[in-house]
């Protein structure tokens, strides 16, 4: 099936809206948008960060997940408590697959979950005395860990409890910073507004801790900001980094560390991924301490190359013929890879729904194969992000912001993509339709992606996911036929 | 929070609202008097305080809303 133009685009998202009652359809207008990258502005065709609608399934997550999961959970010699019952700390078992090297239990402890449980005598009687005790006992049992760091789930916020209190007395004792995060799941509309809260804790409380403190550095010290190490993702772009001859002083936060983070103000240039969940601290830094930054891409090899060489320009000629070098030693993997997947995939549309900053930054690895993107969206994105993607996607493409899941399917079932990239909610929805499906929040337990290393492993499993004869032998139930219909005259109605 | 983006132009960043866009006028933009009425590329107008011309950019400061775009 050829593109859409713009006028079936339109009638698409008409028809998908008819079903709902008339005051949630004008809500769920303003979400769903058909592309026009000559325009400079997305709001005046979609709006973002909005409260979901009541009554439709959202798959956006907490404040509290987009910090303890996604901010401060890969931060490895740390302990982070999730303060409250311990449901919410589902989100907190290293499920993202924040890849680090330690030993865990002993000096990092990413993957453990530690929760102060609460119990109905903690909400009635307050649970300071219980945090406080609970710090305590974690330094005895992990004398290693670097620092604490305070997860306040939300009835923490509802009965009062001066979490800032406890941790500084608690900070204080034990010579070890100790950091209360705000990061209520009733806080905002997503998780958004949870990475915000957590950028604004490490401003708070990490960031000017070595402020005075002697540090060797280079000229060539740069941070790589935004990037959780999914599957290894940091790895494989800061390789990259340091064969240009730049030198990586910190990683936020996957992989990353406390030490690391408080010596980020002695960076040269903040290399930002993740603009949404670390714009913040960011442009933080670029205020107080004069650090420049810029987002980077590192899906795909044209935007590999962009990227590289758009860093470089912010050093000397050293680091300029680096770049150059990396690229060219680069080349023939990729072309040898892009010869094998291209004939392919060439041509098959691809329909993304991911979270930060996924839904733009992967659509050029697709090009590089050849694939189109014919619909993306965000979880949580705002009108920033929108800014930024509708110049990277086609016209008359498909925009979708907080999709419902009976949005996403309708979309799906009318468009008949090749391939769905989301999350494992999605997954097995899109599966038993008979369309292959890849995560892209944990890279479907595969990865990294990032880097050039990680476009071998991204045109791998995208040529796996679709080229899979399983699909052809697969029926849906619903298209299964009765006694009197077959397969076919089904198909050919759905 | 004000900063100068890669061109020279000033980029008006409003934490609250997640809002950044470039400033397309300025009422005065000398060293010594800097500030008033800011026209953002998106329609919305906003007043800062007329004050010395910050020694860095990027600077934080309050900014009144006279017109947001919405
Ligand atoms: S919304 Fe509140 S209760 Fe639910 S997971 Fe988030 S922090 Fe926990």
């Amino acid at each position: 099936m050829a593109a859409l133009t713009r006028e079936e685009t339109e009638a698409l998202i008409a028809e998908v809206l008819e079903v709902y009652p008339e005051k949630a359809r004008k809500d769920r207008a303003k979400h769903l948008a058909v592309n026009d990258p000559t325009l400079e502005q997305s709001k005046k065709c979609i709006t973002s960060n909005r409260k979901s609608l009541p009554g439709v399934m959202t798959i956006r997550g907490c404040a509290y997940a987009g910090s303890r999961g996604v901010v401060w959970g890969p931060i490895k010699d740390m302990i982070h408590i999730s303060h409250g019952p311990v449901g919410c700390g589902q989100y907190s078992r290293g499920g993202r697959r924040n890849y680090y090297v330690g030993t865990t239990g002993v000096d990092t402890f990413a993957e453990i979950n530690f929760t102060s449980d609460f119990q109905e005598k903690d909400i009635v009687f307050g649970g300071d005395k219980k945090l406080a005790k609970l710090i305590g006992e974690i330094d005895t049992l992990f004398p290693l860990a670097k620092g604490i760091s305070v997860q306040s789930e939300c009835p923490i916020g509802l009965i009062g409890d001066d979490i800032e209190a406890v941790s500084k007395k608690m900070g204080a004792e034990l010579a070890k910073p100790v950091v209360p995060v705000r990061c209520e799941g009733f806080r905002g509309v997503s998780q958004s507004l949870g990475h915000h809260i957590a950028n604004d804790a490490i401003r708070d409380w990490v960031l000017d801790r070595r402020d005075n403190a002697a540090f060797e550095s280079t000229p060539y010290d740069v941070a790589i900001i935004g990037d959780y190490n999914i599957g290894g993702d940091a790895w494989s772009s800061r390789i990259l980094l340091e064969e240009m001859g730049l030198r990586v002083i910190a990683q936020w936060s996957g992989d990353g560390t406390l030490t690391e983070m408080e010596n980020t103000p002695k960076a040269k240039l903040n290399l930002l991924h993740c603009y949404r969940s670390m714009n913040y601290i960011s442009r933080h830094m670029e205020e107080k301490y004069g650090i420049p930054w810029i987002e980077y891409n590192f899906f795909g090899p044209t935007k590999i190359i962009e990227s590289l060489r758009e860093i470089a320009a912010h050093f000397d000629d050293k680091i300029k013929e680096g770049a150059e070098r990396v690229i060219a030693r680069y080349q023939p993997m990729m072309d040898a890879i892009i010869a094998k997947y291209k004939p392919r995939l060439q041509g098959k549309r691809v329909m993304l729904y991911v979270g930060g900053l996924r839904p733009r930054h992967i659509i050029g690895a697709y090009e590089d194969l050849g694939m189109i993107v014919v619909g993306t969206g965000y979880e949580f994105a705002h009108g920033d992000d929108y800014d930024r993607t509708m110049k990277e996607m086609g016209d008359a493409t498909l925009l979708y912001d907080d999709v419902t899941g009976f949005e996403f399917e309708e979309f799906v079932a009318k468009i008949k993509p090749d391939l769905v990239g989301s999350g494992i909610k999605e997954k097995y929805i899109f599966q038993k339709m008979g369309i292959p499906f890849r995560q892209m929040h944990s890279w479907d337990y595969s990865g990294p992606y990032h880097g050039y290393d990680g476009f071998a492993i991204f045109a791998r499993d995208m040529d796996m996911a679709i080229s899979n004869p399983v699909w052809n032998k697969l029926t849906p139930p619903w298209l299964k036929p009765k006694a009197d219909e077959t397969i076919a005259e089904l198909k050919k109605a759905a | 929070m004000i900063r100068q983006d890669a061109r020279g132009g000033y980029v008006f960043y409003l934490p609250k609202r997640d809002l950044e866009d470039a400033i397309v006028s300025m009422e005065f933009d000398t060293p010594e008097k800097w500030g008033g009425e800011i026209k953002l590329n998106n329609g919305g107008s906003y007043y800062i305080e007329p004050q010395a011309k910050p020694a860095r950019l990027p600077f934080s400061l309050r900014a009144r809303r006279l017109d947001a775009a919405e």
